[in-house]
C-alpha cells in the first residue's frame, strides 16, 4: 500500500506547494461542512474567497478592510519569523501587542488635548518601545536563567491583559466616560489618530509599516550577516556557536524585534481602527500571527500573502455568516482546518509517499 | 469622499435588497456570544425570532454571532448596513463606540445599542434593570447559605455589573448579617472554561451559593458537579439545571421591545430614545423558584418581586453607606438613575475593591 520514506533533505518544492494544497483541501472540506449545514457549498466558498474582493455591493468596503485586518497580522508575523527561524519561540506577541498599544495610547493621552505634528511619531516610538520591553522580559530570563521563553512569553500575555483591564478602568479611563471603562477615542484626537494615508483604501500608517517591514526583513534575511546568523542558529546551533554567533545577542535580537513589531501593531491599532484602549482591546492578532508566520513559511513574501489570505477568511467568513446565516463556530472551524491541513501537508516536505507492497 | 461613497453604496444596496426580498424592513442583530449560550445572547436571539414570528413576511432579520467587541464589530455593523438593514440592534456594551461610528456613516439606518450611554439622532440605547432581579437573588442567597459565603462571578467591572453585586449584597445582608461575598473578575462575557474555573474556585473556598454575571451555563454545571451549591440562571432561565443547582433566574425578555422598535421603523415613527425597564414593564422576568427553596423564603421573594413591579419598593433604598463608611443614601431615600448608571463603588460591607 502506501509507505512513507523520509527524505534525505526537505523538499523545497513541497515547502512552497503545501500551503496551496492546504488551502485547496480546506476549501473542499469546508464545502462538505457547509453542505452538511444545508448550504450550497459553492456559494459559501464563493462568499468567503470571492465576494470580499469582487462583490459589487461589498467589495468597495471590504477590500480596504482586508488591509486593515492583514496589516497587524503581517507586522507581527514578520517579527515572529525571525525568532522562529532561530529557534527562539515567542508565543507572547499578543502581550507585546497590548503593551505597545498601552504605551502609544498613554503617550497620546498625556499630551491630550495639545495638537502637534510630533505626537504621532512619538507614539510610534513609544509603541515599539512598549512591545520591545515586554519582549525583553522573557529574553532576559532566558539569557540569564535559561528559562523557557515559550512559557514566560505566553504567561506574560495574561499579565498584559490584566494591565490592560487595569488601565482601562483607572489610569487611562476617559474622564468624560461616566465612569465606564475605556480610554478617550484617539480617532477623534487629530494629532494622535492613525488615519488612512489614501482615503477609502484601508491603507493606514500601520499597513504601510507592515509593507516596509516585509522589505526590511527580506533584506536582513538574504543580505545581512544577522540574517545569516539567525538561519544558522536555527539550522545548526553548534556550527553557529563555532562560527562565533553569540546566543544571548541572538535571543535579545529575536525577542526584541518581534516584541517591537508587535508593539507597533498594537499602537497602530489603538490609534486607528480600534480608537480606544478597552478591556477587550486585544482580539487575538498576536496568536493568529503565529499561524500567518508558518503558513507563509517564515518567508517575508510568504507572510505578506498568508496575512492577506487569513484576513480574507476572516472578512469572507463574516460575510458568509451574514449572508447565509451560517453559525459562527462553523467559520472558526473552517479557519482551524487551514492550519490543520497545513501541518498535515507539511508531511510531504519531509517524507516521500511510496506506493508499493513492501 | 469615503463616507459619501459608502452611503451611496448603502442606498443602492438597500434598494436592491428591498426589491429582491420584498420584506418592508430588514432588522440586523450583532451578538457577542453564540446564539446557543443559553444566556445573554440566547435571549436576544429569542427576541429576534419573536420579531420574525410577529411580523411574518413584512420583516426579515439577519444576525451575526461571536462578534468581538472593538474594531471587528464596526466592520460587521457596516456590512449589515451595506446589506440593507434598516434597524440594527448591537447587543453588548463594548459595541458602543463602534455603533456610534457606523451610525455616523449611515444616517438613514437606525441603531439600537444595549447597555451603553452614547446616543445620536439615529442611535437609541436600551437596557434592563437587572439589579431588581439581583435583589431577589440576594434575598434567597442570604437565606439559603449555610457557610455564609456567597461567590460572585463578575465579567467586567462596569457599572451594570457593580450595581448587580451591590443590589444582591444589600439584600443578602438584610436577611443574614454574617454573609460575605467573594467576587471573582474574569474579564469576559462568555468563556465556559474560565467561568467553570471561577465557579470551582469559589466553591472550593467554601461558597455554597454562586451568582454569575456571565453568559454561559458552565457555572451551573460546575455547581451541579460539586453538589450542595445553589445558583441562579443568568439572563436566561437555564431551566435544564432545575431544581438544583439553579433555584431561580433572571430572564431578560427583549421580545416586546424589539417588536415595538421594529413596528416604529415600519410606521416611520422611530426616534432616538433611552429605555431602561425592569420587572414592572416585563423586561426583567424572575424564573420559577424551585422546591429547593423553602416555602417561606419563596413567598418573601415573590412578595419582593411584586413590590418592585408595582413600584412600592426600590432595591436601593436608604440607609445605605458606601464601602468607605460615608453616607450614600439617607433613610428612606432612593437612588437616582444617574448615580446607578455610573455606579463604580461598592456599598459598605463588601470586601475588596472594584478593580481600577
Amino acid at each position: 500500500m502506501f509507505k512513507l520514506e523520509k527524505r534525505p533533505q526537505q523538499s523545497q518544492k513541497w515547502i512552497y506547494l503545501s500551503p496551496f494544497l492546504a488551502v485547496v483541501i480546506t476549501m473542499i472540506s469546508g464545502g462538505i461542512l457547509f453542505a452538511i449545514l444545508g448550504e450550497n457549498p459553492f456559494e459559501a466558498i464563493r462568499i468567503i474567497f470571492w465576494d470580499p474582493l469582487f462583490d459589487p455591493n461589498f467589495a468597495s468596503y471590504s477590500r480596504p478592510q482586508l488591509l486593515v485586518k492583514a496589516g497587524p497580522l503581517i507586522l507581527i508575523a514578520i517579527g515572529l519569523s525571525f525568532g522562529f527561524k532561530a529557534g527562539v519561540w515567542n508565543i507572547g506577541a499578543e502581550g507585546q501587542y497590548i503593551m505597545g498599544a498601552i504605551f502609544g495610547a498613554s503617550l497620546a493621552l498625556a499630551f491630550y488635548p495639545m495638537e502637534s505634528k510630533l505626537i504621532f511619531p512619538l507614539m510610534i516610538i513609544a509603541g515599539a518601545l512598549g512591545g520591545f520591553l515586554w519582549g525583553m522580559i522573557p529574553a532576559f530570563l532566558k539569557a540569564k536563567l535559561n528559562t523557557n521563553e515559550i512559557l514566560v512569553s505566553l504567561m506574560l500575555v495574561y499579565v498584559a491583559e490584566s494591565i490592560l483591564a487595569s488601565v482601562s478602568q483607572g489610569l487611562l479611563k476617559n474622564p468624560d466616560g461616566y465612569g465606564f471603562p475605556g480610554s478617550r477615542n484617539l480617532q477623534k484626537y487629530e494629532s494622535a489618530a492613525n488615519v488612512e494615508i489614501i482615503s477609502n483604501s484601508g491603507m493606514h500608517w500601520g499597513v504601510l509599516f507592515a509593507f516596509i517591514t516585509v522589505i526590511f526583513s527580506y533584506i536582513v534575511l538574504t543580505r545581512h550577516i544577522q540574517g545569516f546568523n539567525i538561519q544558522l542558529t536555527g539550522e545548526a546551533p553548534r556550527a553557529a556557536k563555532f562560527s562565533g554567533v553569540n546566543p544571548t545577542a541572538n535571543i535579545v535580537f529575536c525577542l526584541g524585534i518581534s516584541g517591537a513589531l508587535a508593539g507597533l501593531a498594537g499602537m497602530f491599532e489603538v490609534a486607528g481602527p480600534s480608537g480606544q484602549i478597552t478591556i477587550e482591546f486585544n482580539s487575538g492578532y498576536g496568536f493568529t500571527a503565529i499561524i500567518v508566520a508558518f503558513l507563509g513559511r517564515l518567508h517575508p513574501i510568504g507572510i505578506l500573502l498568508s496575512g492577506l489570505l487569513i484576513a480574507l477568511t476572516y472578512i469572507g467568513g463574516e460575510l458568509a455568516q451574514l449572508m447565509l446565516g451560517l453559525p459562527g463556530a462553523s467559520i472558526q472551524l473552517f479557519q482551524g482546518m487551514l492550519l490543520f491541513f497545513l501541518l498535515a501537508t507539511d508531511l510531504f516536505a519531509n517524507y516521500r509517499v511510496k506506493i508499493g507492497t513492501n | 469622499m469615503y463616507i459619501k461613497s459608502v452611503i451611496a453604496g448603502a442606498i443602492a444596496s438597500v434598494g436592491i435588497a428591498a426589491a429582491a426580498l420584498a420584506a418592508d424592513v430588514k432588522v440586523g442583530f450583532v451578538y457577542v456570544g453564540p446564539v446557543g449560550d443559553y444566556g445573554w445572547t440566547y435571549e436576544h436571539d429569542q427576541g429576534r425570532l419573536a420579531v420574525e414570528e410577529h411580523f411574518g413576511d413584512k420583516v426579515e432579520t439577519v444576525y451575526q454571532e461571536l462578534v468581538p467587541e472593538g474594531a471587528d464589530s464596526e466592520r460587521v455593523m457596516t456590512q449589515m448596513a451595506l446589506q440593507g438593514a434598516d434597524l440594527i440592534f448591537t447587543t453588548s456594551f463594548g459595541y458602543m463606540e463602534p455603533t456610534i461610528n457606523v451610525a455616523e456613516k449611515f444616517p438613514n439606518v437606525k441603531f439600537e445599542h444595549a447597555t451603553g450611554y452614547m446616543r445620536a439622532d439615529n442611535v437609541s440605547t436600551y437596557s434592563a434593570r437587572f439589579y431588581e432581579g439581583r435583589a431577589i437573588q440576594g434575598h434567597i442567597a442570604g437565606k439559603m447559605t449555610k457557610t455564609n459565603k456567597v461567590g460572585y462571578i463578575g465579567s467586567f467591572p462596569i457599572p451594570e455589573v457593580v450595581r448587580g453585586i451591590n443590589s444582591a449584597f444589600i439584600h443578602a445582608r438584610k436577611v443574614n448579617p454574617d454573609v460575605e461575598f467573594n467576587i471573582v473578575w474574569i474579564y469576559t462575557w462568555f468563556d465556559p472554561a474560565k467561568e467553570a474555573d471561577a465557579a470551582t474556585a469559589l466553591i472550593e473556598q467554601g461558597c455554597d451559593v454562586v451568582l454569575q454575571h456571565t453568559d454561559s451555563t458552565a457555572p451551573q454545571a460546575a455547581a451541579e458537579k460539586a453538589g450542595g451549591v445553589i445558583t441562579f440562571g443568568q439572563a436566561s432561565d437555564m431551566a435544564m439545571f432545575k431544581p438544583t443547582p439553579r433555584v431561580s433566574s433572571i430572564i431578560d425578555d427583549w421580545a416586546p421591545y424589539y417588536i415595538a422598535r421594529t413596528q416604529a421603523v415600519l410606521d416611520g415613527t422611530w426616534t432616538s430614545t433611552d429605555t431602561w425597564d425592569g420587572i414592572g414593564p416585563g423586561m426583567v422576568g424572575i424564573g420559577e423558584i424551585t422546591a429547593a427553596v423553602p416555602a417561606d423564603v419563596k413567598a418573601e421573594a415573590l412578595a419582593m418581586k411584586d413590590a418592585i413591579a408595582s413600584g412600592d419598593y426600590h432595591p436601593f433604598t436608604g440607609p445605605i453607606n458606601k464601602q468607605d463608611g460615608s453616607v450614600w443614601l439617607a433613610a428612606g431615600e432612593t437612588a437616582d438613575d444617574g448615580t446607578l448608571l455610573g455606579m463604580n463603588f461598592y456599598v459598605e460591607g463588601i470586601n475588596g475593591d472594584v478593580p481600577q
